[in-house]
């Protein structure tokens, strides 16, 4: 049987098996990517997000409006978070952030009740990520007919038939069709941009490592900032022109609009992408080769499309996964995008999300300088 | 071949290079051990040692790419410790391997070099390299479709162009073909003549034989160093060459003499070598009358014999004394 050796054979399997084992990184990345992936895809991804951060404008304390809240409460979609006591308390949280769903109980809520002119139960919901407050919508009515079945007893009980004693109106803001695509597109550039970013940087540094040419380079009198800027400044100017091709495709072909300030939007858009190449540089800190590189980006891209809100409402995310969430500059940044972009947000709208990303971006830039010293040597 | 070190010895100047007790510790293993070395200027101070010897490490630290653990030193004048700045601008320094960009054409490479070395009238000084090179026509070739002898040149001029008055070349003609690294080594000498100092690491003999000094190092330790023409001399090594019938045989017998060495085998003759002169010769009597076809010669040892016999002697001592010193 000479057409087929099998101790030949045998020689470049085990060959093969020794070289998997050594390459550390690439062990890791195999045993570690699918368990990575099982835990986002099995906890992390829930499209019937509870717990939605709820603000209450109670201009009516009855019995009535109690019931209703409290049905909406022991339902586990609603969390109420506090009271709001003027329409634009409730539209400035809705547009930074605080809270998904705002409740309007209106005056005279009961009275007009028992006196049959049902009355309007407003709540304000933010449809820029309309996964993340579409089941709770679609779960109100019924939350309320069972809350009122259970209120509408004894005295008032012929109230309680039909036609409804009160309508709810849900008013979806920022996105009242609830396009899927006016939520994934600003999203999209926080995701390209950390893909691109952090992988480029990486790779380029380690390029020079891998190929020989650092050593040239740190032979000639040039000094390390020198190299860094003028290595990292050519992939801020294509993240320059990604965003910008983004936010046109966007409005042409989604019709994605840009509601809010250019210049929240411009100093959230370059402390991310300093943040990112920092993220880059530290990786290529790392690292030896340029597939290292690669594998090491991968890790991080990951976690930035599961965690960050991007894919799947970060309010559905179970406590521990939002805290990981919370440490990844995306998560922050898409904030920033969809608030700017969809809601109309200015500055002072954004400035808790911008400290965020300075303070990811502050260690980020204290681990890869401790590194970068000690790989001088 | 070699000019004579005599005249520089006795110069009175500054050496280009003196290091005391240079030392680098990787991973608790000295790496370079209490180097001692004194590059005269105007020298081709040849660096000879196997593979993994330190030479690299050593040529690192005097260029101030490395911070030593242990020891002192001036380049040019510049503390290695201190001065790193002011050395890196002064010194001509050319990696083992090629590390030029072999995505950018020549003409960009030696212009990029001319940028960071900021050397005034970049243009004409980057025309007068490619001339120089004879590779005006070529400046828009990539680097990296060059033969390894043109890269090693194309490096080379590439270090050059700032005019540094030190030029440290770490093996700079490994995997290049024998014509190529004749045409390295004559450049070299150009550079030499011009009174540039060339430090130049190599572990080819034929290349070793053209310096002017020479520093032996092995497993971190310089083992000798001095003018070449006088290492073999302070080794104090004995050589007789035979050729003739037998040899293979007369190796075997020879290697079981202990008063015998070393020996080893160059072309149709067998080298043997010892430091007991006498016992030696004594040997030679015996083994010559045995065999009258066999023809055999006193000789001086050469560096190639000395330096295997360094290299054995270190290997036994490795780790406790580095063998016999200078």
């Amino acid at each position: 049987m000479s057409w087929f050796s099998v101790s030949r054979f045998g020689a470049v399997l085990y060959k093969e098996f020794i070289q998997m084992r050594r390459d550390r990184m690439t062990f890791a990345m195999m045993i570690g990517i699918p368990i990575l992936q099982l835990v986002m895809f099995g906890y992390i991804i829930n499209s019937d997000p509870h717990h939605l951060p709820t603000l209450i404008e109670m201009a009516d304390e009855s019995p009535v409006a109690r019931a209703v809240l409290s049905g909406m409460e022991t339902s586990d979609y609603f969390k109420f978070e506090g009271i709001v006591t003027s329409a634009e308390e409730g539209d400035q949280a809705l547009r930074d952030g605080t809270a998904n769903f705002v409740v309007v109980i209106p005056p005279n809520f009961e009275r007009d009740i028992v006196r049959g002119l049902s009355p309007k139960l407003l709540v304000s919901a933010d449809a820029s990520d309309p996964t993340a407050v579409g089941t709770a919508v679609g779960a109100l009515s019924g939350i309320i007919d069972t809350a009122v079945k259970q209120t509408f007893q004894g005295p008032l009980a012929p109230v309680a038939g039909q036609p409804p004693p009160f309508s709810v109106v849900v008013h979806k803001q920022f996105n009242p069709a609830s396009k899927t695509s006016l939520n994934i597109v600003p999203g999209l550039i926080a995701v390209i941009l950390a893909m691109t970013m952090v992988l480029i940087t990486a790779i380029a540094i380690v390029r020079e490592t891998e190929r020989g040419t650092m050593e040239t380079l740190i032979a000639t009198p040039v000094r390390p900032l020198e190299v860094m800027l003028g290595k990292i400044l050519p992939y801020v100017v294509i993240g320059y022109i990604q965003t910008v091709v983004f936010l046109i495709a966007g409005k042409l072909l989604f019709g994605v609009p840009f509601l809010g300030s250019g210049l929240a939007f411009f100093i959230g858009f370059n402390l991310y992408i300093v943040v990112n190449l920092a993220l880059g540089f530290l990786i290529s800190t790392l690292v030896r080769t340029q597939m290292q590189a690669m594998q090491a980006s991968f890790m991080t891209i990951l976690p930035t499309i599961l965690l960050s809100g991007f894919m799947f409402p970060y309010a559905g995310m179970p406590g521990w996964a939002q805290v990981i969430g919370s440490a990844i500059p995306a998560t922050h940044f898409l904030r920033i995008v969809r608030k700017v972009m969809l809601k109309g947000a200015h500055l002072a709208d954004i400035t808790g999300d911008l400290r965020a990303i300075a303070i990811i971006g502050v260690v980020i830039m204290l681990i890869s300088m401790l590194r970068y010293r000690q790989t001088l040597d | 071949m070699s000019t004579t070190p005599a005249d520089s010895v006795s110069d009175r100047s500054e050496p280009a290079i003196v290091v005391k007790g240079l030392t680098k510790i990787y991973n608790g293993k000295k790496v370079v051990n209490e180097v001692d070395m004194s590059v005269p200027k105007g020298a081709i101070y040849g660096f000879i040692g196997p593979n993994g010897s330190g030479k690299t490490t050593t040529i690192r630290m005097m260029c101030a790419l490395l911070t030593p653990d242990g020891g002192e030193g001036h380049t040019l004048g510049y503390d290695i410790h201190k001065d790193a700045r002011a050395i890196k601008e002064n010194v001509g320094y050319m990696t083992q391997k090629f590390s030029l960009y072999g995505d950018l054409t020549i003409r960009e490479n030696l212009d990029f070099m001319a940028r960071m070395y900021r050397v005034k009238n970049r243009k004409k000084v980057v025309d007068e390299t490619l001339r120089t090179l004879g590779l005006e026509g070529r400046g828009k070739q990539l680097a990296g479709t060059l033969s390894g002898g043109w890269k090693q040149r194309l490096a080379l001029a590439a270090c050059m162009q700032h005019k540094p008055a030190l030029l440290l070349l770490d093996e700079p003609t490994a995997g290049v073909d024998p014509k190529a690294r004749r045409d390295f080594w004559d450049e070299i000498r150009q550079l030499s003549k011009q009174g540039v100092t060339v430090l130049v690491s190599t572990h080819y003999m034929d290349e070793a034989v053209q310096c002017d000094y020479i520093a032996y190092i092995a497993y971190g330790k310089k083992l000798i160093d001095g003018p070449a023409t006088e290492i073999p001399h302070q080794v104090g090594l004995t050589t007789w060459r035979v050729s003739g019938p037998d040899l293979v045989q007369l190796e075997e017998e020879l290697r079981a003499d202990p008063r015998v060495e070393q020996v080893a085998r160059f072309g149709a003759q067998l080298h043997v070598s010892s430091t007991d002169s006498a016992g030696l010769d004594a040997v030679v009597a015996e083994k010559s009358g045995e065999n009258d076809a066999r023809k055999w010669e006193k000789k001086e040892a050469e560096l190639e014999e000395v330096f295997i016999y360094l290299m054995a002697t270190a290997a036994d001592n490795f780790g406790v004394n580095g063998g016999p010193s200078a």
